[in-house]
């Protein structure tokens, strides 16, 4: 008898735990998402397009093959790093604005190894992948150390060193690295020992052609170690800690400053890596403006994903069928692109304005 | 070096008045990232009202307009829903670019803003004789008139505003719309001398502007100094005379403001309260 009691409270405890989850956590991010397809519906209507036409491709260009949801999958891949690098900051009460300029020093460095070592391949990956979070890290960490030194807001010195990336990427690909004889800003490809495998030659379900690879799994593994990290380990319980409780940090006998200077470097690194993921995956080479904003979508990614490392792998998946729809639309339906970068900027208004009503409340 | 005057008035206009407009947004305390979204939002205005009106004063009111529409975006966000105001900035761009690469107009190319000629100086758009007036004017306003007083305790102490009974969010809402027109104006300079648009055209224009206002330690005459300073480096760059590599010069604002912000040179000061809000 009390033990059948005891058990029923612990249930019911724990159905309210998961609809006070799903309030809090999963309705927002879904009522936006369900606003945002509206809002192109209505948008549509009345641009005199057939909203209905609209809604079917999204399907069918997602969903209809293993080839599309790879290219979704594929889309995702950089955005889930840039993503997590995003959040493992904003835990800590830091905004990283700057992955776009960590994310392109990060190629770069994978590029530069991936091309001037001649290695067996299981030690250059990592060499590569080393070197890439090394930059990201170093990217990230001036911003950390001048915030944690002299004060200085750590987002404007982000986006400054975004703008300092850009020029700098710029100049090694166009004066000191650029492929030989081409005109392209690029540099020379790496060599064949450091290119990370398609899955489509791993396994005969995905057609050749499908860009999905390894870095895809690389992703999904960095989420859950981040989520290790974050929950389990002194160090992520110090970055929480400063993040929700600055003073009881300090208490602790956290030193805030040093907390500030490694979480920037992490964040760096972990954006360094979706560099990676383009460099060592996709392209094998570094092409200069390779990006289209995935740092900054990164940040909308996390905002989605409630900075929860899992939370962002579905945002960023969700992301990824966005970019891969907003192709096939502009195609199929000549409805250009800004379309949805204009929808993503609304549904980024709208997750904020929620957040921050809520917090007002308490 | 005299050669270079021109270019240098040309690049440092539109970031001088998105500049004042951040000022004026940052002295009431809301950070303002969405510089770059009102700046491009204020070129697609001033293109598609002059393509639509054939006038290039309406053109100019239909970009402000444009650019007030988006800081009200920005301070219905952050001052009235207490928004994240970063991330309600970049938001702001993401819109600004998305929304005008969707309704991205005809590539006819639309008149400049009418010239005014001064002797010595030169033909020029009207806005870059009416920038220097309106820095000139911001500062007494800003730091000589009880009216600006409040606006600038609204950022930096919330509480002498209080003990005045006044409003912050009046001024905040005031100070971030301002911006709004002000940054679309400078949107508007930039597309009046091109004559056409194109996707993104701002091309990080608005955070330059950002980091004057840094440079300029939130002040009207010093940040209106950094944006001289910024245009004169561009100019360099686009004459490119000596053998130094253009991006070094590219970054060079970047550089100084971090320089410049970490206190190195100077001493930095933001508005005591900004980006705080009380719940």
């Amino acid at each position: 008898m009390n033990i059948q009691k005891v058990l029923a409270s612990l249930l019911r405890d724990r159905t309210s735990q998961i609809k006070n989850l799903f309030v809090n956590y999963c309705l927002p991010p879904l009522l936006a998402l369900f606003g945002f397809f509206l809002l192109c519906g209505i948008v549509l209507q009345i641009r005199q397009q057939s909203p209905l036409e609209f809604y079917s491709i999204i399907f069918v260009s997602a969903f209809s093959s293993l080839d599309d949801f790879g290219y979704v999958l594929f889309n995702a891949t950089p955005l889930i790093f840039t993503g997590l690098a995003v959040a493992i900051a904003y835990k800590s009460g830091l905004f990283n604005i700057g992955c776009e300029g960590q994310l392109y020093v990060g190629a770069f460095a994978a590029a530069y190894v991936g091309i001037h070592l001649n290695l067996p391949g299981f030690l250059l990956i990592p060499l590569c992948i080393g070197s890439a979070m090394l930059a990201g890290a170093a990217w990230g960490a001036i911003p950390g150390f001048l915030k944690a030194r002299y004060g200085a807001h750590e987002v404007i010195n982000t986006i400054m060193m975004n703008f300092v990336a850009f020029a700098l990427m710029n100049y090694l690909v166009t004066s000191v690295y650029q492929e030989p004889g081409q005109m392209i800003p690029q540099t020379p490809q790496i060599h064949e020992a450091a290119q990370l495998p398609r899955l489509a030659s791993l396994s005969p379900i995905l057609p050749l052609s499908n860009p999905l690879n390894l870095s895809f799994l690389f992703a999904c593994g960095c989420a859950i170690c981040c989520y290790i990290f974050l929950t389990y380990t002194r160090w992520g319980y110090e970055l929480r800690l400063l993040g929700n409780a600055p003073d009881v940090a300090a208490y602790g006998g956290i030193n805030p400053q040093v907390v500030t200077i490694w979480v920037m470097a992490l964040s760096g690194a972990v954006a360094g890596l979706a560099g990676v993921a383009e460099v060592l995956g996709y392209r094998y080479r570094f092409l200069d403006n390779f990006s289209s904003g995935w740092g900054f979508t990164g940040i909308a990614v996390a905002l989605l994903g409630r900075n929860n490392p899992f939370g962002i792998l579905v945002a960023a998946i969700l992301f990824g069928l966005l970019n891969k729809v907003a192709l096939d639309i502009e195609i199929l339906l000549e409805i250009r692109r800004g379309l949805f970068l204009a929808g993503q900027g609304v549904l980024i208004i709208w997750l904020v304005c929620t957040e921050g009503i809520s917090r007002s409340r308490n | 070096m005299f050669d270079l005057i021109p270019t240098t008035l040309r690049m440092a206009t539109p970031l001088g008045f998105a500049a004042l407009g951040g000022i004026y947004s940052e002295r009431t305390g809301v950070i303002n990232l969405a510089l770059e979204g009102m700046m491009l939002i204020g070129a697609f205005g001033y293109i598609v009202g002059t393509q639509v009106s054939g006038s290039t004063w309406i053109g100019l009111l239909v970009g402000m307009s444009f650019g007030f529409l988006c800081a009200l975006l920005h301070a219905v966000a952050t001052i009235t829903f207490r928004a994240e105001q970063i991330v309600t900035g970049i938001a702001i761009n993401i819109l600004a670019l998305g929304i005008t690469e969707f309704l991205v107009p005809t590539p006819e190319q639309v008149g400049g803003l009418p010239q005014w000629k001064l002797p010595f100086i030169g033909a020029y758009s009207f806005l870059v004789y009416l920038l220097p007036i309106l820095v000139v004017v911001s500062h007494i306003l800003l730091f000589k008139t009880p009216w600006g007083l409040r606006l600038c305790a609204a950022g930096e102490s919330v509480e002498a505003l209080a003990t005045m009974s006044l409003s912050r969010t009046k001024w905040q809402y005031l100070g971030v719309l301002l911006s709004g027109v002000l940054a679309a104006v400078g949107g508007c300079f930039l597309a009046s001398e091109v004559h056409y648009f194109t996707k993104g055209m701002t091309a990080g224009r608005g955070y330059l502007a950002l980091a004057a206002v840094i440079f300029g330690n939130w002040r009207p005459l010093s940040g209106i100094s950094a944006c001289c300073l910024f245009g004169f480096a561009t100019a360099l760059e686009l004459a490119n005379r000596w053998e130094v590599p253009v991006q070094l010069l590219n970054s060079l604002p970047y550089i100084l403001t971090m320089v410049v912000l970490a206190g190195f040179v100077g001493r930095s000061r933001p508005p005591a309260s900004l980006g705080k809000m009380e719940s």
